[in-house]
């Protein structure tokens, strides 16, 4: 009993002041209303006023785009990372950890780093159009920074290598002899693919599409640097409630709105792997 | 046809590796622009080194990361043995373990402020540190737990057989055979609190910011070659130590 005590106290103890208080404390700041200066005005009573608030097209508009933003990213690391992750798993054994280190190997540099490189490359003196501009190809330089594109593009790079390593275990563990059955039986490689490799790594796809999605879909540094304030997405209008417009009770709603929208998403991906996994 | 195959990889590459390039070329740039070449030179490392503010940055970051690490791997530790051990069949318990993993940190980052707001707390290193070790304790827990199962309890049974206390056992036991967890589970956590923004951007205080918190302001402030510089010995610090952990990890794994 004092072992059980020594061992879960500590850690869920701080769990439970520095993890599911603050949670506790969002939940019950959505009903009521902003203090004047930042904070919570208890003394003024509760409302619904913040959940009212967020059916404004201002804020469905973000919400949807910040949706989109995310799906695309996740989508183009799909259709980038499965290709990557398939010929990883194609080469010879040594190789194949190399191959991996060297797609992580950029995860794990600084965020902001990685997304200020995108400034130099893109900005409209940047690396990219200087070099357009050096061989001909367009006179004035294209507006590639401070656009949609350009926060995928950031998303992406921030976020690819996620994609790839669930995908590569998924890929690993087909078995081979599966493969070579239906190569037998006459289907050609893409035949083999799509009706064999594809359908065996499903589960994998659905991780990696979570992985990418869900920090996507918060992220509010890569639509700032690479979006220039242009492409607003929810994570800004969170950090946003809280720190400039200090709204702390509509902050609290758009998180929970964000939280909402994953918990769904995981609900999703766990009743879709049972479902693969049943068959 | 193997040529076709890996082409995508070889794209994935280019993609992955041209920022970066880039960036590290530019670092050795002359010109105060970050953009355009005009000469070799290594004037923005000399800038870098007498610049204050982004080594006192960095001296935070590294008390930030230190000491996050270090309460995470005890309460991390602790937590995933007395997990294996008494949680039972509760997925409740292991699944708060990991819940600040996957939580979005700007969630985390908020409701920590509001926290602190309510319990009036001043912002400073301390809420930064306290608040990396909210995720550094997931990442500990889950880590070291992966390792758990991997173990052959029959050793600490062995161990109080042979008439050992429970502290005893769980010293010269439990703890060694956990050990290449422990290590990997502490090396993610000091990785991820020295790169760790959001969290940190919501819960330092205005007189403390952590380097990424200064890089973030150097960015939005204006782009100089400087952080160039900056950006690629922070590039070789974190390839080193990548390369490093994979080594120390093989090498605690033999052992």
């Amino acid at each position: 009993m004092r072992a059980r005590l020594v061992l879960l106290g500590p850690g869920l103890s701080y769990l439970a002041v520095l993890l599911l208080l603050p949670l506790a404390l969002l939940i019950g700041y959505t009903v009521f209303r902003r203090g004047r200066f930042g904070g919570i005005a208890y003394e003024d009573g509760t409302t619904g006023e913040n959940f009212a608030r967020i059916t404004d097209p201002l804020y469905t508009g973000v919400l949807t785009d910040s949706l989109r933003i995310a799906a695309v990213t996740t989508l183009l690391a799909l259709l980038l990372g499965y290709p990557a992750a398939y010929a990883i798993s194609r080469l010879p054994g040594r190789w194949r950890t190399v191959a991996l280190v060297l797609v992580v190997l950029p995860f794990w540099t600084n965020f902001l780093i990685r997304t200020y490189a995108w400034i130099v490359l893109l900005s409209s003196r940047g690396v990219v159009n200087s070099a357009l501009t050096g061989i001909g190809v367009i006179d004035r330089p294209l507006k590639l920074l401070y656009t949609e594109p350009a926060v995928v593009l950031g998303l992406l790079y921030a976020y690819l290598p996620l994609m790839v390593l669930p995908l590569y275990s998924a890929i690993e563990r087909v078995d081979p002899r599966l493969l070579e059955a239906s190569a037998d039986l006459g289907a050609r490689p893409a035949r083999t693919f799509w009706s064999v490799t594809l359908p065996h790594t499903l589960p994998g796809v659905l991780t990696g599409c979570v992985f990418v999605f869900v920090p996507s879909l918060g992220n509010f540094v890569v639509p700032e640097l690479l979006g220039g304030g242009h492409t607003v997405m929810v994570g800004n209008l969170i950090r946003d409630q809280f720190l400039t417009a200090r709204d702390w009770p509509f902050g609290s709603v758009l998180a929970l709105a964000l939280m909402a929208f994953l918990v769904l998403l995981l609900m999703a991906q766990a009743w879709a792997g049972r479902r693969l996994g049943g068959r | 046809m193997r040529r076709v195959t890996l082409l995508p990889l070889w794209l994935t590459y280019a993609f992955l590796y041209t920022p970066v390039v880039v960036l590290v070329v530019m670092s050795f740039n002359r010109s105060d622009s970050p953009y355009e070449w005009s000469g070799f030179s290594t004037a923005w490392y000399a800038t870098l080194a007498r610049d204050d503010e982004v080594l006192r940055g960095l001296a935070n970051t590294l008390i930030v990361a230190a000491g996050a690490t270090a309460l995470s791997t005890v309460l991390g530790t602790l937590l995933a043995v007395g997990l294996a051990r008494h949680a039972g069949r509760s997925r409740l318990l292991p699944a708060l373990s990991v819940l600040p993993a996957v939580l979005p940190d700007i969630v985390l980052a908020i409701g920590l402020l509001a926290f602190y707001s309510l319990v009036s707390a001043t912002l400073g290193l301390h809420s930064v540190l306290l608040a990396h070790t909210v995720f550094g304790l997931a990442f500990v827990t889950a880590v070291v737990r992966t390792r758990i199962a991997h173990v052959d309890p029959s050793l600490e049974e062995a161990s109080r057989d042979l008439g050992a206390g429970e502290v005893t056992t769980f010293l010269r036991i439990t703890l060694p055979t956990l050990a290449p967890g422990i290590v990997a589970g502490a090396l993610l956590t000091f990785t991820l609190s020295l790169d760790e923004f959001v969290i940190a951007f919501f819960t330092a205080g205005p007189k403390d910011p952590t380097l990424p918190i200064v890089i973030y302001s150097m960015i939005r402030f204006g782009v100089t070659p400087e952080i160039n510089a900056l950006a690629t010995l922070l590039l070789a610090v974190s390839f080193t130590v990548v390369i490093a952990a994979q080594r120390v990890s093989r090498l605690t794994e033999a052992l």
